[in-house]
């Protein structure tokens, strides 16, 4: 446990010291406070499209923390040869797996957490309400979601030498299944045979992140998910994540480190 | 008593980068053994075959046919590491650390306590002279001052053997004077060294034995006095003579 913490660690100090995070935030917040400082045609329930916008670039902002944090751990360990003197301690590469997607899982909810704090701040400035609990459960779904992601991203970078070649990958990938995944059924059964049954297959095969996307319940003030299909969505999500790092795991333990 | 390290008919080959090619075997049935406090200098050209048996040593491949062992226990087994430390050649560690916060990460992977590690982080800083940088982020050093960070981690552990690929690769004159004091110092201390370097003045030095390898097999293994009496010339022409290049000597 000492071993995957202190990985752990060394991933969120990473995180912390490096540009990418304050600069998605400053973005986020400038483009929500000018949008929110502007008032369209003197709609009064204009606080709904600065919430979705909003919401939106935090949803975009986290995945771009979650890939581009991910995709590069193990690569730059490769390429700068820290992983040498890393796995010539009683370090496992099992160890390496677990420390790295604790690490990036950690950051992103570390990073979440600011900015769910400023849509707090901003959308609780104009509506005069806090729906606390709303936003606990918006924020764990998708913290949830996010570790299936990098889980994801995690396996791709055992398996491409390019952290670039792995983001662009994993991104395609995560905003296909975001956006059409929830459709793929019906695509199937449009199809012929035996189209069909390899379309329903990926359906049932893919993780389906939109299943995470609370983002409605928040802008349109419904009510909150029930717990126990919270937790079912959180069992759910920890089965995909244990796939993928089992999988990142099978495929490091046998990549050559010398080469 | 048992060797520190011990290798038997170690073999490692490698799948050819093409389906014509024949698989390419960078190690032949190498048989060492290293006892302990011997500082063990392991000698070779490059490509003969040195950093892979280090690498069979440390786990990081897998040998062919053969075994390993780290004081009796095989090298594929994590544990193994654990009183081992490590430099490899030219590593960049960690940038957006300090040498403080990059020993302290280390020390937690050894699960060595706190306090404990406050007090080796302070000495080992000190002995590497990196005191005043102990605050600075790595991406700030040099190259020389990277290496000695290298050499400050793989010493956190008190480690009772050090394995080192070419401690001094890159280092300017002075780099290398301070390097070769602190493996001296580590051998007076007890500590077994084993380490590979094209410096052979520098091996000639410090060494108590020695190896050359060529081609992935070992060619001659002894102390270096005896083989300096055996060839009547440095360790640098039975090098090149072993080797194949002159000048010819007489054995």
């Amino acid at each position: 446990m000492n071993t995957v913490s202190a990985l752990a660690g060394v991933v969120i100090k990473e995180l912390y010291r490096r540009k990418d995070f304050y600069v998605l935030f400053f973005l986020t917040a400038v483009i929500t406070l000018v949008m929110g400082s502007v008032s369209f045609f003197h709609d009064a329930k204009i606080v709904r499209y600065v919430k979705e916008i909003a919401l939106l670039l935090i949803w975009v902002s986290a995945l771009v923390i979650a890939i581009g944090t991910t995709a590069r751990q193990i690569p730059a360990e490769r390429e700068s040869r820290t992983i040498f003197p890393l796995l010539a301690k009683p370090v496992t590469r099992w160890q390496v797996i677990l420390g790295k997607f604790a690490g990036c899982w950690l950051a992103c909810g570390l990073a979440l957490i600011v900015f769910y704090l400023f849509f707090g701040v901003v959308s609780g400035s104009r509506e005069h309400h806090w729906p606390l609990l709303n936003f606990c459960q918006a924020l764990w779904l998708q913290w949830v979601m996010l570790g299936v992601v990098v889980a994801f991203v995690l396996l791709g970078s055992v398996v491409f030498a390019a952290p670039s070649s792995n983001a662009t990958i994993s991104f395609i990938v995560v905003l296909g299944i975001l956006v059409l995944g929830r459709y793929l059924n019906q695509v199937a059964l449009q199809q012929p045979e035996p189209l069909c049954a390899v379309i329903y297959g990926l359906y049932f095969l893919i993780p389906h992140l939109e299943w995470f996307d609370v983002r409605d319940l928040i802008i349109y003030d419904q009510h909150l998910v029930g717990w126990v299909d919270c937790g079912l969505a959180t069992l759910y999500a920890v089965l995909y994540m244990a796939v993928f790092l089992v999988g990142a795991w099978l495929v490091f333990r046998r990549k050559p480190l010398n080469l | 008593m048992e060797p520190i390290i011990e290798t038997k008919n170690l073999r490692v080959e490698f799948r050819a980068q093409n389906s014509g090619q024949a698989k390419k075997v960078a190690v032949k049935d190498l048989n060492l053994s290293i006892r302990a406090g011997e500082v063990f200098g392991f000698l070779g050209p490059n490509g003969a075959g040195k950093t892979t048996t280090m690498n069979v040593l440390l786990g990081f491949v897998n040998a062919t046919s053969g075994a390993a062992f780290l004081f009796g226990v095989d090298v594929r087994e994590p544990i193994a590491r654990q009183r081992i430390g490590y430099l490899p050649e030219l590593t960049y560690y960690y940038k957006f650390l300090t040498a403080e916060e990059l020993l302290r990460f280390y020390a937690r992977i050894f699960g060595i306590p706190r306090a404990e590690a406050d007090r080796r982080i302070d000495h080992l800083l000190k002995l590497v002279e990196l005191e005043s940088a102990r605050k600075r982020p790595i991406k700030t050093y040099s190259k020389g001052m990277q290496q000695r960070v290298g050499l400050a981690q793989a010493l956190i552990n008190n480690p009772d053997l050090l394995i080192l690929d070419e401690p001094t690769s890159g280092l300017d004159p002075l780099g290398r004077m301070k390097v070769r004091e602190i493996i001296q110092r580590l051998k007076n201390e007890g500590k077994t060294v084993f380490f590979s370097s094209h410096e052979l003045g520098e091996v000639e030095t410090v060494c108590d034995r020695v190896a050359i390898i060529h081609q992935g097999e070992l060619k001659v293994e002894g102390r270096v006095a005896d083989l300096i009496e055996k060839y009547q010339a440095n360790l640098e022409k039975i090098f090149l003579n072993i080797i194949g290049y002159e000048p010819q000597l007489s054995a």
